[in-house]
């Protein structure tokens, strides 16, 4: 934008984009999920992938686990305004690279074809820790877990063996060795 | 067995307990179980507004000119809704609302009832929290926690949503627990370390500047106290945001005026120049820093918030300090006692220079116009309003737009709490209803809206308000038929498209007044302003005063379009001699 004519100024600055994991522990709650979402909508954040669930019964606690990618600054916010919600134990952030965290998605595969594309199919799935979940003489159910970008290349390999239907979940985070997140 | 109560009659018992004594609101189908009980709390005066946003902006002149919490009482659906642009001016403002909505029978929820909206939905981005209350044995803790939530850390507007059924069925009543839990969103974790590090910046600076704003005022009376001690106490200059004045003396020598986009050249020369800016309870907001990336570019940066998220969000800063302004200036002053007593002495050579430097651009006089004998000029206006007001207590609000930014440069504030302004959302409309609440809050003391015409016609209904509790606002137009800030801006960077910014049909506002049952007045000459004003002054009654001014007058100085600090466009003699063209349009 060369001429601006409004007041407000356009940034022309290119800044690296990182891939962050947030961890976020909430009250299981009426409308917290709304609220963290919303908050990551209104801002202009970005959200590639989502998973939550209850993780504590008798506390009402759930873990939300987002990840997302951002500049450190945006990053930074995106931390500091959770933060500032209501429901909102703690956050806990982690870089993609992090070799300390350990990062799985989960995912269901449906297969349709002749019996030898449903073999290749879970010969091809072999690394990923493979469980057959529903089988019949023209199907297969496939559950896998694995990095995303594992299960993104699977999607597009199973095509040739029959892959007719593809589920997966968002991300989920745990930290290596006997430390917890803080 | 202990008695129980309604919900109905547990809000009251909770605004009760929290100390309330006045309410905003508007009655309707689902808070008429809450209205019922109203009468049986004496304690608690209602103040009927004509709008649900009235009782919004009221509630928020209320609590800014008390630093009480302001409390809002309106009905399901078009009740909720119309008070969303108050709830999110207070959001961006700061300021304490607690808001009561009602919401249709529990087991309506969901099916399009009449007058049922998402209330909780459509308010969560523009409230710090909110709650829809589905089970009568959590209201009173839910409306405590509310308050809580809304006085706490960074203040804010909250919403609790009651549905019908709710205010009808009975339970216990507790009051709210006596020690105050603070949930972890109220940050005071700076450390010594940190005041020690500032007072180092401190002592080394030759070119500091105290940027100060709405978070002094909101830490309460003696946040401001503590403020003038420290600025007395260090000899440095002080500048303050458009939400910050009142916090240290306007007629101060000390005092540049305010900063940004329309703050004086003194201010904003001496932001771009310093070595060492000390920002306490503002947030670098886009109208202060002007093009972002030229934003004080040699200086260390120290900012004091009470938000840990306004840090380094706009502006990156060299020194943190997330607390309490009142608490951390508390600190700061004693350890500044401690180890440098003699301070001021050993800093007045070192920041000489930079005095002088500061007063040469003092000199150019930047809030300076060309006067008129025949029209009154709008900043004449604000002057003389000034001088003949300046001796009582008087409190200001204002609309949105010219009349704000000349209000605020040539209207002195020596006292925090007297300046009600929409400065974040930008609220037309806001004035009006905020001197309703003010004048509430301060019944004995002068409280006057600034207006300009078209703002004022936005919430104009509220002057049936003020007529119906005898609140003697005196509302102050500066009537030059146009919406002067789009004009402005239209002239200067729109090629003079004057699109739609004048209002051809406007009402007379003495006929208005008088159809209100309040007092027109209207001058015309800069000749019988005073006695006009002077009328005004002595009516102890609401006042609509119409003061017909320059319809083309611009607000100067002004930042322009994405320009940095030191570029700015002073008053029409130096358009006149550089013609604001292309690069000519800014200064230096």
């Amino acid at each position: 934008m060369p001429n601006s004519k409004s007041a407000y100024s356009f940034s022309n600055k290119k800044e690296k984009f990182d891939t962050h994991i947030i961890v976020v522990w909430v009250d299981n709650e009426a409308g917290v999920l709304a609220r963290v979402v919303g908050l990551f909508s209104g801002r202009g954040y970005n959200i590639e992938s989502l998973a939550v669930a209850q993780v504590d019964e008798k506390l009402k606690i759930s873990r939300i686990t987002i990840v997302t990618t951002g500049t450190p600054q945006v990053v930074n916010q995106i931390k500091l305004q959770l933060r500032k919600l209501v429901p909102v134990h703690k956050v806990a952030d982690f870089k993609r690279e992090d070799k300390a965290v350990i990062f799985k998605e989960m995912a269901l595969f449906k297969i349709v074809g002749p019996n030898n594309k449903l073999e290749s199919a879970l010969k091809a799935c072999k690394k990923y820790n493979p469980v057959l979940l529903d089988k019949t003489k023209k199907s297969n159910v496939i559950q896998i877990t694995a990095l995303r970008r594992e299960i993104d290349k699977m999607s597009k390999d199973l095509k040739k063996f029959g892959l007719v239907s593809v589920s997966r979940t968002g991300a989920v985070a745990m930290t290596r060795g006997a430390e917890i997140f803080k | 067995m202990s008695k129980l109560y309604s919900g109905a009659e547990i809000v009251f018992k909770c605004m009760e307990d929290q100390n309330v004594d006045h309410i905003f609101g508007y009655p309707g189908g689902a808070v008429l179980p809450i209205y019922d009980e109203l009468q049986n709390f004496k304690s608690i005066k209602h103040v009927l507004v004509r709008h649900e946003q009235g009782a919004g902006h009221a509630a928020e002149g209320y609590a800014r000119s008390s630093g009480k919490p302001g409390v809002i009482l309106v009905t399901s659906g078009p009740g909720a809704t119309n008070v969303v642009t108050a709830l999110t001016d207070a959001y961006m403002d700061s300021i304490p609302l607690v808001c009561i909505s009602g919401q249709v029978p529990t087991h309506l929820i969901g099916t399009d009832a009449f007058q049922e909206c998402d209330t909780t939905g459509i308010t969560r981005p523009c409230t710090k929290h909110n709650w829809l209350v589905k089970d009568i044995n959590d209201l009173a803790s839910t409306i405590h926690k509310a308050f809580e939530v809304a006085t706490t850390g960074r203040p804010g507007p909250v919403l609790v949503d009651i549905p019908k059924d709710i205010q009808f069925q009975k339970t216990k009543y507790n009051r709210p627990k006596k020690e105050k839990k603070l949930n972890g969103k109220s940050h005071n974790h700076f450390n010594q370390n940190s005041i020690d590090e500032l007072i180092e910046l401190m002592s080394k600076s030759s070119k500091p500047i105290f940027y100060t704003g709405g978070g002094v005022i909101n830490s309460g009376p003696k946040a401001s106290e503590l403020l003038r001690e420290l600025v007395y106490a260090t000899g440095f200059p002080i500048t303050s945001t458009l939400q910050g004045l009142g916090s240290f003396p306007g007629d101060d020598n000390q005092f540049l005026g305010m900063l940004g986009m329309h703050g004086t050249y003194e201010a904003n020369n001496a932001m771009h120049d310093c070595d060492l800016m000390i920002n306490i309870g503002a947030r670098f907001d886009d109208r202060i820093t002007g093009k972002i990336d030229e934003f004080s570019p040699k200086s260390k940066k120290v900012h004091i918030d009470i938000d840990p998220s306004s840090i380094n969000k706009n502006v990156k800063v060299d020194l943190a300090i997330v607390g309490d302004v009142k608490t951390v200036l508390s600190s700061t002053l004693k350890s500044l006692k401690q180890k440098k007593s003699k301070f001021l002495k050993s800093n007045k050579q070192k920041t000489s220079k930079w005095w002088e430097k500061i007063q040469k651009w003092r000199s150019v006089r930047s809030l300076d116009y060309i006067g008129s004998e025949d029209t009154i000029k709008p900043q004449y206006a604000i002057e003389r309003l000034y001088e003949l007001t300046k001796d009582k207590d008087s409190y200001i609000t204002t609309e949105v737009g010219q009349h704000q930014m000349w209000a605020a440069q040539h209207y002195k504030f020596n006292k925090p709490n007297r300046w009600m302004t929409s400065g974040g959302l930008g609220t037309m409309g806001y004035g009006l209803p905020a001197a309703v609440g003010v004048q509430v809050a301060h019944p004995k003391k002068l409280v006057i809206d600034i207006a300009g015409e078209a703002s004022v016609l936005m919430t104009i209904q509220e002057m049936s308000t003020a007529v119906q509790y005898n609140l003697p606002i005196k509302i102050f137009i500066l009537n030059n038929q146009y919406m002067g800030m789009v004009r402005q801006w239209q002239e200067l960077l729109h090629d003079k498209n004057y699109s739609e910014s004048y209002t051809a049909a406007l009402p007379d506002f003495v006929k208005l007044a008088e159809a209100y049952n309040c007092i027109g007045i209207r001058a015309k000459t800069p000749e019988e302003l005073d006695d006009k004003i002077i009328e005004m002054l002595n009516t102890d009654r609401p006042v609509i005063f119409d003061c017909m001014v320059d319809k083309v007058e611009n607000c100067f100085p002004m930042i322009p379009s994405g320009k940095p600090h030191n570029q700015m466009i002073l008053g029409p003699k130096d358009q006149e001699s550089k013609k604001i063209t292309g690069k000519g349009k800014s200064l230096v």
